[in-house]
């Protein structure tokens, strides 16, 4: 039993409450209030494309009277220069935005897996050839090329455009995918399994696939992000047919016409702040996983101001000095 | 100096890489975009360009693929990048026109980005739980947002509003351009809306980042080191830590270049800013595939130029890759 | 070697309570700011002016925590909630460390008490020369010296410790993890330190270095005179260097005596399992036993002794009364000698109404 006594000290005092198991760490994930902002935003929109057509008021694309309107009790986000009703534009474009944004996130993220995980575990020639084109990929400007790719198909609706963020997306995830399934090769129980042995298949989907699930998640919410913005970017420049509502084709008009020289600043202002709000929801997810892998990141769990009542102000190389012990010994 | 070498390749190898790509997207293209194109422009593109056309999109049915990209090669290195139909000239010609308007521009405002982000993420990432705190959601917040819609209520504001900018362009068109004061004074009054958009937008990429490595870095045992021998404070953040964080900013400024710059290119569509990307939009809007291309092509020249740039500066500043590669 | 006075001779004042240098006087730490755990509570240790002092115990028990705290460099969410850690110059003048404001702290570091960090592998730099690193601790601390002749001194102490003075121009990652771990014991002693705490110095080194690491740290200190803390989970390591040995468990210390007294008469249970667990490097081999169990989990420590699950002689009172650190209680041992073990202490045992338990043979061995 002398193998009790472990020969070397874990290293550093300050980070030994890494990674718990099992049902603590589910447990960390509910307790960070910015993924749970982040969701709960994020939810919010789902929401409305699931039920956009049924809770807009107005159909997007029916003229009134009410000409360029500031926002009022009937139309809630103005109207534009042929009277139509901008929350309503808003809202069904909603379904659009998110749908493409997460199917060009699967789709990055899948070929990410695949290249990342493939390039990390075989080694050797392979991996060269996959890490030279992924980075080939993360160095060669994105947006322009999809404007390109786009711009060139002769019609670039929903599915395409999903398809050629995708293909221009995957290269970051299949980076630091590598990297992670390089140094996951090498662990104990990996070589365990390897030497049981495991069938490769099995060994990647059981042993290293989990250990890549905060990673994958991460990647993923980035490619989203970036997908929510190059589509949106796309409609607005009107590479994308602009009779389908987003929230990009909603800016398209709004600069087409002259909203900001009329001051019409509704018709611009409320897209972009529903830009600005997904933006948020899913920055802050990847925070919330952020903190997650890399528990240095992670807020001491307390606020300011109780630690500042108490004197405490938490730094490196200064530990800070409360007299709150008892002193109950001589 | 292996790194150097190394590094060097793998550049080469991204240029050949993009460039082939550049050739490739038409080729893939369904469909047959030229005809569709030279129908709807009835007679009003000349034969030249016609064959230009063609021979852009591979349709020319003499050549092999080989061939084609054989001369597709010989031609970038004769500088030719095809005719723009839609303005009748080269567009080298038109590439040259633009392209100091956008390193300029995109180029000035990135560094002023980086410098004044990494600095603040230094100080937010050293002191940790202080007010400067605040910062960090105020500039998530304009991170979130794509950089062509900030423009648009910048200029809403500060330009339509406030009139204290010119809300488009990029100097004043009833001077010509030359080397005197009044001049420049002129386009950086002009550019100075476009500046601060792109600033704004991409400053807390910088700060985030800096902050999560200062963070990162603090809790090495170097830095306790560094205290433990009563150095400075000044010298415990910026020799020590700050030292040890930029280097992964470094790098994850080269890679989000591209990003940043793709971002700009839509918004300098809005200030109508006459830079690539102003081009590259119009082009894209009126099917000017050549210069589509060519500016495509600039860009990622540009930004893999600047890649360069920061490699270097990493293998400069970090000692281990010197000597390993 | 600096403007100071040399320290007057007392290279072997193994002496009791005779001019303690560093004294650490109910010591507690927390961790964490809002649901914190006790890793020190109410810890005293004296060190004496020339003398090694060797802390021992099993990995958590806070052996690395009590030097990090004593020095205020515990890392966030680190909290220091009571004590005093005071040290006493070559003059005689006294300050609290604990106490200290950040200018007067910086200004004592290195120059009061140096240490040698666990892991010289990330204890330096990787982006300065390794010579330009033990230079900034020297003018930190000499205003008046310039960046050349901090330089020199600093190749000055590289010859010190074994190492070529040209290295002085290298990275660390040129450098072999042995000379790493002598960089850093040529930084510490860059500016003469009266006191150095060494974390595991030698843990992460091939046997035959950590001999060589020993051998020097020894020889340096018959030259230089200053005092050692030295902290290792390897006890046979401490009989050899060190003059007396603390041994800690759950973050309090259960025995603290003279270093030969500890290795051949341990009168804690835990201090007897600790030296049967290691093979002796010297002298009569014996039998290897072990502790069965692991240390606590110091979140939520039981009532009483917190070693008594794993204790071969616990009795009842082990359950509700903590015990106290306490001079030993077999006659002849050495008054100065401490140890927290009920089996010591019959007395307070029957105060609480518990009936006291005799003291096993194998705790009673004479004391050499």
């Amino acid at each position: 039993m002398a193998a009790e006594l472990v020969t070397t000290e874990t290293t550093q005092v300050g980070t030994e409450q890494t990674a718990p198991t099992g049902t603590k760490r589910r447990f960390l994930w509910m307790r960070n209030t910015k993924a749970l902002t982040g969701f709960g935003i994020l939810a919010f929109f789902a929401l409305i494309a699931a039920i956009g057509p049924w809770i807009a008021p107005y159909d997007p694309d029916e003229r009134s009277s009410d000409l360029l309107q500031p926002p009022s009790w009937e139309h809630w986000m103005g109207t534009t220069h042929l009277g139509q009703d901008v929350m309503s534009q808003v809202i069904l474009g909603t379904r659009s935005v998110l749908l493409i944004a997460f199917v060009a996130g699967f789709l990055a993220t899948f070929i990410g897996v695949v290249v990342g995980i493939t390039a990390g575990y075989v080694g050797g020639f392979g991996d060269e050839g996959l890490s030279a084109l992924s980075n080939v990929f993360l160095v060669i400007p994105q947006l322009p090329l999809i404007i390109i790719i786009a711009g060139m198909l002769p019609s670039a609706g929903g599915l395409t455009v999903a398809v050629v963020i995708a293909i221009t997306g995957w290269a970051w995830g299949a980076r630091v995918l590598r990297a992670q399934t390089l140094s996951l090769r090498k662990r104990d129980f990996v070589e365990a399994a390897r030497a049981n042995g495991e069938r490769t298949w099995r060994l990647i989907l059981a042993e290293i696939l989990p250990n890549l699930t905060a990673m994958i998640a991460a990647g993923f919410v980035g490619t989203v992000s970036f997908a929510v913005l190059s589509q949106i970017t796309l409609s607005f420049i009107g590479i994308t047919p602009t009779d389908t509502w987003n929230w990009g084709t909603v800016l398209y008009w709004a600069q087409a016409q002259l909203a900001l020289q009329r001051g019409a600043w509704w018709w611009y202002m409320f897209p972009g702040l529903c830009i600005a709000l997904v933006g948020i929801s899913l920055t802050l997810i990847n925070f919330g996983i952020d903190e997650f892998v890399n528990p240095r990141l992670r807020s001491t769990g307390l606020n300011a101001k109780t630690l500042r009542r108490r004197g405490i102000r938490p730094r490196i190389g200064f530990t800070p000095v409360v007299h709150e012990a008892k002193e109950d010994r001589a | 100096m292996r790194f150097f070498v190394r590094r060097t390749v793998f550049y080469a190898i991204t240029f050949w890489a993009a460039m082939t790509i550049n050739f490739f997207i038409p080729r893939l293209m369904p469909g047959d975009p030229v005809s569709a194109l030279i129908a709807a422009n009835q007679g009003k593109i000349s034969p030249d360009a016609i064959d230009a056309l063609k021979a852009l999109f591979g349709l020319d049915e003499n050549t092999t693929l080989w061939q084609q990209y054989v001369t597709y090669w010989a031609h970038l290195f004769q500088g030719d990048l095809g005719i723009s139909f839609s303005g009748r000239e080269p567009v080298v010609d038109i590439l040259a026109r633009s392209l100091p308007w956008t390193i300029g521009l995109v180029g000035i405002a990135t560094i002023i980005s980086f410098t004044i982000g990494t600095l603040a993420g230094v100080a937010i990432g050293w002191r940790r739980g202080t007010r400067a705190d605040i910062l960090l959601p105020i500039s998530t917040f304009f991170s979130t947002v794509p950089y062509f819609w900030l423009a648009l209520v910048v200029i809403a504001v500060f330009a339509v509003r406030l009139g204290w900018f010119p809300a488009s362009g990029s100097y004043d068109r009833s001077m010509v351009p030359n080397l005197s004061w009044e001049f420049v004074g002129s386009v950086v009054y002009y550019g100075t809306l476009p500046a601060l958009t792109i600033v704004v937008t991409s400053v807390s990429g910088w700060i985030l980042g800096m902050r999560n490595m200062m963070v990162t870095v603090s809790s090495d045992d170097y830095v306790t080191v560094a205290q433990a021998k009563g150095l400075p404070e000044r010298t415990v953040m910026l020799g020590y830590a700050a030292r040890n964080a930029i280097l992964p900013q470094l790098s994850s400024f080269a890679l989000s270049l591209g990003f940043i710059v793709g971002g700009t290119l839509v918004m300098e569509t809005v200030f109508s800013y006459q830079g690539i990307g102003y081009q590259l939009l119009k082009a894209t809007s009126a099917k000017d595939y050549p210069l589509m291309q060519g500016c495509f092509l600039v860009i990622t020249l540009a930004v893999l130029f600047a890649n360069v740039i920061a490699d270097f500066a990493y293998g400069v500043l970090d000692p281990r890759t010197r000597q390993e590669g | 070697m600096s403007a100071q006075p040399v320290s007057p001779a007392a290279p072997h004042a193994r002496g009791r309570g005779a001019d303690p240098v560093l004294e650490i006087r109910n010591l507690s730490v927390d961790y964490g700011y809002d649901e914190p755990t006790h890793v020190l509570r109410q810890v005293s240790l004296t060190l004496n002016r020339g003398e090694v002092l060797g802390l021992a115990g099993e990995s958590g028990c806070g052996k690395s925590t009590l030097a990090y705290a004593a020095t205020r460099l515990l890392p966030p969410p680190g909290l220091i909630t009571g004590g005093e850690v005071i040290f006493t110059d070559r003059d005689g003048t006294q300050r609290d460390i604990l106490t200290l404001d950040d200018r007067a702290l910086r200004a004592s570091r290195w120059q009061d008490l140096a240490i040698v960090f666990q892991g010289a592998m990330n204890s330096l730099n990787p982006v300065h020369r390794i010579g330009r690193q033990i230079a900034d601790a020297i003018t930190a601390h000499r205003p008046g010296m310039k960046k050349p002749e901090a330089l020199e001194k600093a190749a000055e102490l590289l010859d010190l410790v074994g190492i070529n003075p040209d290295r002085a121009r290298d990275y660390p990652h040129q450098l072999s993890g042995g000379m790493r771990q002598r960089v850093m014991i040529a930084m510490a002693l860059a500016l003469d330190p009266q006191v150095l705490i060494m974390d595991e110095p030698t843990t992460a080194l091939d046997v035959v270095m950590q001999r060589q690491i020993v051998e020097q740290i020894a020889d340096l200190r018959e030259r230089l005179g200053f005092s050692v803390v030295f902290i290792t989970h390897d006890v046979s390591l401490l009989i050899e260097i060190a003059d007396r040995i603390a041994i800690m468990y759950a973050g309090e210390i259960v025995e603290d005596a003279a270093a030969l007294d500890v290795y051949r008469a341990p009168r804690h249970p835990y201090a007897d399992g600790l030296l049967h667990s290691f093979p002796p490097l010297r002298g009569p081999r014996r039998e290897l036993g072990g502790i069965p169990g692991s240390p606590p989990d110091l979140a939520s420590l039981p009532t009483g002794c917190p070693f008594r699950d794993r204790c071969a002689h616990a009795f009842d009172a082990c359950a509700a009364i903590q015990p106290e650190l306490v001079p030993s209680a077999v006659p002849g041992d050495d008054p100065a000698r401490r140890v927290a073990c009920h089996l010591h202490t019959p007395a307070l045992v029957e105060a609480a109404g518990f009936s006291p338990r005799l003291l096993p043979p194998a705790l009673t061995h004479p004391a050499p």
